[in-house]
Order: C-alpha cells, then sequence, then structure tokens
C-alpha cells in the first residue's frame, strides 16, 4: 500500500513539470518531520518542536557541507539525523517527563531557543542563513540539472523505507502501548511498562525523522535559515499532520503534500490572503474530519461494507 | 548599586508589562481550558486600533491628556465583539474535542486575524510616539525613566488589584474560580457555564488588547507583534501556573527580573532566559507556582 502510493508518486514527480517534483520534493522533507510528529501524536503528546530538530538537521548538513568539507549526500543524512537523535536524547531526558500543555509549551520553548541562538548567530549568516553546498553521492556528482532529479528518488527512497518502518514499529507491541499511553498512562504504567522511557524512544524517533528531513530539504532548497526553528514551522507541521490523519504512515504525507499544494497556489493567486485561507482550510477539516483527510477512505470504506 | 536599581526598574517595567499580556491568557485557559494562541492576535488588533485611533484623533489636535481614554476605549472596542464573536461564533463548535484541538483551532483562528489586519491596515508600520513622549521622562538614580513606563508597572498593580478583588469579593468572580477549579462540579451546584465561558473570553481578549493598546505609543506596530507576543505570554503562564491570576504576577516578575539582569549582566543570553527560567521552575515544580490543584484521573 505504502509503495504503491510512493510509487504514483513517483512517476508524477519524474514525469511532471520541475516545478511539481519541487513542491513534492519540498513535501517528502516535511512529511518526514510529520512522520516523526504522528508517533508522538498517537502517544498523545502534541509536539510544538519539530522544528527544532528539523533545524538541526538542515544547518548540520549546511555546517557540515561548508566548514568540515563533506558533502556526500548519504553520510550528510545519516549524521544529521544522528545529530538530532542525540538532541532528542539529551532533550528528551528533560521534556519526556510532561504531558499535554506541558509538553507542548516546553518543545515549543526549546525550538524557540534555537531559533534565539541562530538569529544571534552572525557567523552562521543570522536571519539571512547560509547556502547548502549541492551534494554528491559516493563517487557519483550529478550535474546541476540533474541534482534535482537525484535529491526526489533519493527523497522517495529515504520517506519510502521510513514509512514501511514506521509501519512495522506501529504495528509492534512498543507502537500499540504509544495508543495505550495517549489512553491511561498510569494503567501502562501498572501493566510494568517503563513509560518514560516509552515516550523517550518515540522522542529520538521524532526527532531522527525530522533531522532525516531537515536535511532532505537543506540539500533540496540549498538554503537554511533559522526560520526552519521558529514555533510556526513546527505549528505547520502540526497541521500536515491534522489535515492527513494520524491512523496510517500514509496520512502524514498525504497531508504534508495537500498543505503544500494549498500554500503554493493560495501563495500564487491570493498573496495576502494565503494565511487566511490556510487558517480557514484547517478550520473546516477540525470540524468536518477530526481524523484528517485519510478518514475519508475508512468512511468510505465502512459504506461499502455496509 | 547603579545596576542594581537599573536591573530593579527595568524588571519591573517588563514585569508589568508581562503581567498585562499574561492575565487575560491565564484567565481563559483557567476557565475554559484552552490554551489561547489568538491571544497574540487580540493583543496586536489592540496595538493597530489604538495606533490608528490615536493617529487620527492627533491629526484633529484635541486636547491630548484625553487622548489617554482611547487605549482603554480601543481595548473593550476590539476585545468584547471579536472576543465574543469568536467563543460564540467558532470555539463552541469544537467544545469537548480536548484541549489540543482547541489550541490548533486557536491558532487557526491567529491565522485568520493575522491576515485580516494585514487586509485592513496593510503592512506599513503605525507610530503613535504622543502618549509615550507627553510625559517625559523622570531621573531615578541618574538614569531617564520614561514615566510613561513606570505609569505601566501602576497599570498592572492596578489591574492586578482589580483582578484579586473581582476573583475574590465579587459573586461572579467566586462563580469564576469556581469553575477554574472544577467544573463539573460547577455545573452540579448549578452554575450555567456557557455565559460564564462567554464572558471570560470577551473579558481575556480585552486584556489582551490592552495590553496591545499600552504598548502601541512604545513600538512600531507592524505585523507580527502577535507572534513574538505569545511565545513570552505563554512562557510566563506556564511558569506561574496556568488559570492562576496571582501565578501570572508571580511568573511575570520572575521572568521580568531574571531577564533585567541577564540583560545588564550577560546580554547574550538574554534570549534564552525566558525558557531557561521556565523550564527550571517546571523541572522543580512540574505544574508552575501557583496552579490549582489538578485532580488525576486513574
Amino acid at each position: 500500500m505504502a509503495t504503491a502510493a510512493l510509487g504514483v508518486l513517483l512517476i508524477a514527480g519524474a514525469a511532471g513539470p520541475a516545478y511539481l517534483r519541487f513542491l513534492f520534493q519540498l513535501a517528502l522533507g516535511d512529511g518526514l518531520a510529520v512522520l516523526g510528529l504522528m508517533v508522538l501524536m498517537r502517544a498523545g503528546l502534541v509536539s510544538f518542536g519539530q522544528g527544532f530538530y528539523y533545524c538541526l538537521g538542515g544547518y548540520a548538513a549546511g555546517i557540515i557541507g561548508t566548514y568540515v568539507g563533506l558533502t556526500d549526500g548519504f553520510a550528510l543524512l545519516l549524521l544529521g539525523a544522528a545529530a538530532a537523535a542525540a538532541a532528542g536524547l539529551i532533550a528528551g531526558l528533560l521534556i519526556a517527563r510532561y504531558r499535554e500543555i506541558f509538553f507542548a509549551m516546553l518543545t515549543l520553548a526549546l525550538t524557540m531557543i534555537l531559533y534565539g541562538l541562530l538569529v544571534n548567530n552572525e557567523r552562521l549568516g543570522s536571519t539571512d542563513g547560509f547556502n547548502v553546498p549541492p551534494p554528491h553521492f559516493l563517487w557519483w556528482a550529478p550535474a546541476a540539472d540533474r541534482l534535482g532529479m537525484t535529491l526526489f528518488v533519493l527523497s522517495c527512497v529515504v520517506v519510502g523505507v521510513a514509512a514501511l518502518a514506521l509501519d512495522r514499529y506501529l504495528a509492534s507491541p512498543m507502537g500499540w502501548l504509544g495508543e495505550a499511553i495517549r489512553e491511561n498512562e498510569l494503567r501502562v504504567e501498572y501493566l510494568g511498562v517503563s513509560v518514560l522511557r516509552l515516550v523517550l524512544v518515540k522522542y529520538v524517533i521524532a526527532a531522527a525523522l525530522a533531522g532525516a528531513g531537515g536535511v532532505l530539504t537543506a540539500l533540496a532548497v540549498g538554503h537554511v535559515d533559522p526560520g526552519l526553528a521558529n514555533w510556526t514551522t513546527s505549528g505547520e507541521f502540526l497541521f500536515m499532520a491534522l489535515l492527513g490523519g494520524t491512523q496510517n504512515v500514509i496520512a502524514p504525507l498525504l497531508g504534508a503534500m495537500v498543505l503544500q499544494l494549498v500554500r503554493t497556489y493560495a501563495l500564487q493567486y491570493a498573496p495576502y490572503l494565503w494565511q487566511m485561507i490556510l487558517g480557514a482550510t484547517m478550520l473546516v477539516i477540525i470540524l468536518l474530519l477530526p481524523n484528517g483527510l485519510w478518514s475519508l477512505r475508512e468512511i468510505r470504506r465502512r459504506e461499502a461494507n455496509g | 548599586m547603579l545596576t542594581f536599581i537599573a536591573i530593579l526598574l527595568d524588571g519591573l517595567v517588563y514585569a508589568a508589562w508581562l503581567f498585562i499580556v499574561a492575565l487575560g491568557l491565564t484567565l481563559i485557559y483557567g476557565v475554559m481550558r484552552i490554551v489561547n494562541v489568538a491571544h497574540g492576535s487580540f493583543y496586536a488588533l489592540g496595538a493597530y486600533v489604538a495606533a490608528s485611533a490615536m493617529g487620527y484623533y492627533f491629526a484633529h489636535v484635541w486636547w491630548p491628556p484625553a487622548s489617554y481614554l482611547i487605549i482603554p476605549g480601543a481595548a473593550v472596542l476590539v476585545g468584547v465583539p471579536l472576543g465574543l464573536l469568536l467563543e460564540r461564533g467558532a470555539l463552541r463548535l469544537f467544545y469537548g474535542r480536548g484541549e489540543i484541538i482547541l489550541v490548533l483551532v486557536t491558532y487557526a483562528i491567529f491565522l485568520i486575524l493575522e491576515d485580516a489586519m494585514k487586509l485592513i491596515w496593510g503592512v506599513d508600520p503605525y507610530y503613535s510616539v504622543q502618549p509615550y513622549s507627553l510625559l517625559g521622562t523622570v531621573g531615578i538614580g541618574g538614569m531617564p525613566y520614561a514615566v510613561y513606563d513606570l505609569c505601566l508597572v501602576g497599570v498592572a498593580l492596578l489591574l492586578g488589584a482589580l483582578a484579586w478583588w473581582g476573583l475574590n469579593r465579587t459573586r461572579a468572580g467566586k462563580l469564576l474560580v469556581a469553575v477554574i477549579h472544577d467544573r463539573e462540579m460547577s455545573v452540579a451546584f448549578g452554575v450555567n457555564v456557557t455565559p460564564v465561558f462567554a464572558a471570560t473570553f470577551a473579558l481575556g481578549a480585552v486584556l489582551g488588547a490592552l495590553a496591545g493598546a499600552l504598548t502601541a505609543p512604545e513600538i512600531t506596530v507592524v505585523p507580527g507583534i502577535g507572534a513574538e507576543v505569545i511565545v513570552l505570554a505563554f512562557a510566563v503562564v506556564v511558569t506561574g501556573g496556568l488559570g492562576s491570576a496571582a501565578g501570572a504576577m508571580a511568573g511575570a516578575l520572575i521572568v521580568g527580573l531574571a531577564r533585567a539582569a541577564v540583560v545588564h549582566l550577560m546580554p547574550s543570553v538574554e534570549l534564552f532566559v525566558i525558557y531557561a527560567v521556565m523550564a527550571l521552575v517546571l523541572a522543580v515544580r512540574p505544574r508552575g507556582l501557583f496552579a490549582p490543584a489538578g485532580v488525576r484521573q486513574i
């Protein structure tokens, strides 16, 4: 199911115009971060701080590429995800104890701290950010006009692998325990499971995914700036999760794509109204489809089965 | 010694500003359990309306001292209709869906209002310094302080006193406190929460707009001031304890003084300190300083 959908996406991106492929590319990068968010949301934790790891991944790719000179795409991907995961482990030790609104506020605070640090850092370009050098892959350096397609194929593969792995994880006991935590955390503790450790693991997974997404976006756009860490970026990830739903690994990717399309065309046709359109869309979705667009499939299937 | 006075006064002024901004937010959360991200929009709208009104007022120069009435006037003009409209028209549809859904709903409303402000006022900056400059400065320990800022401390104290009196000495206030502590019990005792919710949201909106209107003479009113303020307000409210007016004051004082100290002594960590304070307080008291005790559900 996941592979079929991504196969369709691959064909659309490869065959379609370059701007459409770039749109899907951005959606894939964001989609990874939203996949991480989905893991957290299934455990009942709403994070306003996925942008923190997204930004970390992107800046890691940029810094390693520019200052260390290592521009291998695969290496950058691994290092970015690892840096984000490490940061997630450290931050998670403090944050994983909190729930609900305090969790949201602490993650928001964390991401705004990074934002403040980056804005104040002249060497890293302050609010302008800096350019990320184009990557090469092992021994092959794609020409400038082939780089976009190469990154798109890489993103599809990475997101596909991540989605499949996440699907298995969420179907495993640890995945189901996430939902149990959302329902009643205390009873999960009574069952003998360490909720703190479980939440920490989920938090690190979300961080790693967001970091990988950040690397992909940084490589595709060729530029990083502190805005990636602003809480409004994390708010957009939340919108994507809400728009798509959290029932299936494809749903967040769907949400990311729809939001990207809505935002791009809203910006083009109504540049002073796009936030309003976004907000209104979100209200309608929350009101009518609280489980996201993916729930349409469930409704249709239930009606078909009678 | 001079630095100490400077830190104290700067801290008090900033704390006063934070308190006025945060009071509405904490009240709305306490009564309705809604984290109102749109509070930043109320702030920005209050600032825009006040700045526009004062611009118009001073263009047809009348008696300058009366311009100070524009500030609470703008706040009420923005807060009451908008607050009631949003609560009855939009928020009501999402009650019972859980706190996080409401956060996202208020975030959506915030986005809508951001663009609404851009449509009405455009992207140009608005200024209205007269109320600020008319009061002049006063020298304290050899350092000039704007009288307007010191008046802000007075306004904050007045608001705090009014809030205390309102919550503890009036019947409506005590009903509000009852709803804050246990909504189910209040309903069981016959409190009609529907008008309580509407009135609270309108009150919170007025307070947010008042903060914006009070700040308008000190800043350039541009798009985006709402978003900056929200994060600060959240940090203060979470530090002090959600739902507690005393908590808002305590949180504002701690954050304000900490920030003033840091600005004078170690400016590079200024952006850190607010969140560091919040994280520190939450580490010691996980629900904030003065949070009303919650019941754990098993």
